[in-house]
């Protein structure tokens, strides 16, 4: 209980610095980019969502700067967050709302896919350590410092161009509508193979090496020889005893490297012309679309923030100490 | 809730002989943690790149932004050891003199980094009470918020960002980790009988810190340099990629934007594979320098696979430690 209240403390401040910096972001930014945009487009945008604008990026000179925050929060709080200059004026929440599940779907499933096949693939190297398994780890090493956008052009240029497999771009076929019917999901993960597949490859070296590591550490641990000296079956031995031990510090790991694959991925949506939070960003940035750029990274955190919560539960699931630290 | 994988200190650094250290030995004792064959491996690689992007007007056969309009798009031949761009430029050149531009950001970002890492996660480790649990906070906070946004974002608002922007906004949204790792380290050295006697000696805090504990802590701060350093190429690149950063700054990320906006897919890989496979050996040489400095803080790292073999070698199994020395007697 103890544990979780600490836990819910730090990610409410958490969530609340991300917002704070959000908020003085574009007020330490030089230059004006919102006033010049409503200039050019006078009359088309309307006069509430100026203000909605107005308070977003600082430019109620006259109110206090404690004002503008309480307005900020207060406008947060109702999910306004401004328009979208790049995309006819949309409110940004509903731009932001048609790209997450997107994102979600294929980063999410890929980077559990990822972990969980990095985590066995590296507790069974530990184990078998000394042996030929040890040759996994200059491999793993290599693969796991390539550039994901880059891995991504590779994966394209082969299993795309070269061999015609599967589509190379957008998650689904160029005329087709979203519908829950099995053609359109089949095309779907027709176009998410490749995405995903990059980001497999991609991290699946790091997970590899940080379990590895750290089951050989464990296996040297009193209570593996214990489990041993008892008689113990190897399998058991391996899961009940060395892995779930050293799961922990990789899944705090995991925790910790999400914003650092969210980074990675969002460069490697663009690549696959894929539409979510990462290709909205950068289209936004080539744009110089504020409004959506500023919604995209406080969506981005906040999304980081909940996957960051999910691993705590699991690890709490995991870690018994965790759930008796009240006494 | 703690971090739990932080290893023993590394207090095998110093030299356990009576006789006072000498200087020599002293240097080559903080060199310790380099002296293993991953490390160098790895310090050859970097010490490779060093050499080119040092040497790079000596070394580039040619101009990185020279055309020649006779060759353009051609294959790797004599004249042009990795191909031609759309432009007739040669793409060895170009990876040559792109090398500085990364090296450059990564040093500089991972010096800032560092730097912010040590003084807070010293810090945060040596006091305690609230002033340690908020720098602590404020540590996690910049783990979790991802950077690369941030750093589009701040860069976007720029025409022009020069490189100390790009490598300072790079070393902010890095120094986290390292300070995170520092901060366990400190808080467990603080306890140790050395630090409370100095303490009781009347040094000075400033004297503790640098004198008692820094020596222990070079391991962490060695790698923790070279982790950002890493992270700062990859960004780099990537930003260059995007084309965030203006095209003015040739490094290997410039060279991939510049191939996909050519239309170089799949046809030219003289183009694109290369600078991919640079940035990807970079990184390799340095994770390599930080699992050295890793297997030399954790010794349980470095032996374990010679032990399995020395197992082997006698016939046992390496995986089943009790039970083999039971069943190692009926063999002979």
């Amino acid at each position: 209980m103890r544990f979780l209240l600490r836990r819910l403390a730090f990610y409410l401040f958490t969530a609340w610095a991300a917002i704070t910096i959000n908020f003085f972001l574009p007020r330490m930014l030089k230059g004006d980019p919102v006033t010049a945009y409503l200039q050019k487009n006078q009359g088309k945008v309307s006069p509430e969502a100026i203000d909605s604008l107005r308070t977003l990026f600082g430019l109620d000179s006259d109110a206090s700067l404690w004002q503008q925050y309480v307005d900020y929060w207060g406008q947060l709080l109702r999910g306004d967050l401004g328009v979208s200059f790049s995309n006819g004026l949309a409110p940004v929440s509903e731009v932001i709302a048609s790209a997450i599940p997107w994102t979600v779907g294929l980063v999410g499933l890929a980077t559990i896919i990822s972990f969980l096949l990095g985590t066995t693939l590296g507790s069974i190297v530990g184990w078998r350590r000394g042996s030929r398994a040890d040759y996994v780890v200059p491999f793993a090493t290599f693969f796991s410092t390539v550039p994901y956008f880059w891995m991504a052009l590779v994966v394209i240029a082969l299993f795309s161009t070269t061999l015609g497999w599967l589509p190379a771009s957008h998650a689904y076929d160029k005329g087709s509508v979203p519908a829950w019917s099995w053609d359109f999901i089949g095309e779907v993960i027709a176009h998410g193979t490749l995405p995903a597949l990059t980001i497999i490859v991609s991290s699946l070296g790091g997970w590899i090496l940080g379990m590895r590591n750290m089951m050989v550490t464990v296996l040297d641990e009193d209570y593996v020889t214990v489990a041993q000296a008892k008689g113990l079956r190897q399998r058991r031995v391996l899961t009940q005893y060395a892995s779930r031990n050293a799961v922990l510090p990789q899944l705090q790991s995991f925790a910790l490297s999400l914003g650092f694959i969210v980074g990675g991925t969002l460069v490697m949506e663009m690549v696959f012309s894929y539409p979510g939070l990462g290709k909205l960003l950068l289209d936004a940035t080539n744009a110089k679309d504020y409004p959506l750029m500023q919604g995209l990274f406080l969506v981005i955190t906040l999304a980081v923030l909940v996957a960051n919560i999910l691993a705590d539960v699991a690890y709490a699931v995991l870690d018994p100490r965790t759930r008796q630290m009240e006494s | 809730m703690t971090f739990t994988s932080i290893p023993e200190a590394s207090d095998g650094a110093l030299p356990t002989e009576p006789k006072r250290p000498t200087m020599a030995s002293r240097v080559s004792a903080s060199f310790a943690m380099f002296r293993n064959g991953k490390s160098i491996a790895g310090l050859i690689i970097v010490g490779f790149f060093v050499i080119l992007a040092v040497f790079a007007d000596w070394i580039a056969p040619y101009d990185p932004l020279e055309k020649d309009f006779q060759a353009l798009r051609q294959g790797p031949s004599a004249q042009h050891w990795l191909g031609t761009t759309h432009m007739g430029e040669d793409v060895f050149s170009q990876i040559v003199y792109g090398t500085r531009g990364v090296l450059i950001v990564g040093l500089v970002a991972g010096v800032l980094a560092t730097l912010v890492a040590v003084i807070i996660g010293v810090t945060a480790g040596y006091v305690s009470g609230w002033k340690s649990e908020s720098l602590s906070a404020l540590t996690n906070v910049f783990l979790v918020i991802p950077g690369l946004p941030l750093i589009i974002i701040v860069a976007s608002q720029y025409e022009d960002p020069s490189i100390v922007l790009i490598s300072a906004v790079i070393a902010i949204t890095g120094w986290a980790w390292g300070a995170r790792v520092l901060r366990a380290q400190t808080m467990s050295l603080r306890h140790r009988d050395f630090v409370q006697a100095a303490k009781a000696n009347g040094e000075r805090l400033h004297r503790i810190i640098a004198v008692e504990m820094l020596p222990n802590l070079t391991a962490i701060i060695a790698s923790s340099f070279v982790g950002t350093v890493t992270a700062a190429v990859l960004g780099l690149t990537t930003l260059a990629f995007i084309g965030v950063i203006p095209i003015t700054n040739l490094n290997w990320g410039t060279i991939l934007f510049w191939a996909q906006q050519n239309g170089a897919f799949p046809d030219y890989w003289w183009w694109y594979i290369p600078a991919g496979v640079c940035i990807a050996l970079l990184g390799m040489a340095l994770s390599l320098i930080n699992f050295g400095i890793d297997e030399y803080v954790n010794p349980r790292l470095r032996s374990a696979g010679e032990r399995a073999r020395a197992m082997r070698k006698k016939g046992l199994s390496a995986s089943s430690g009790v039970t083999a020395v039971r069943t190692a007697p009926t063999d002979e």
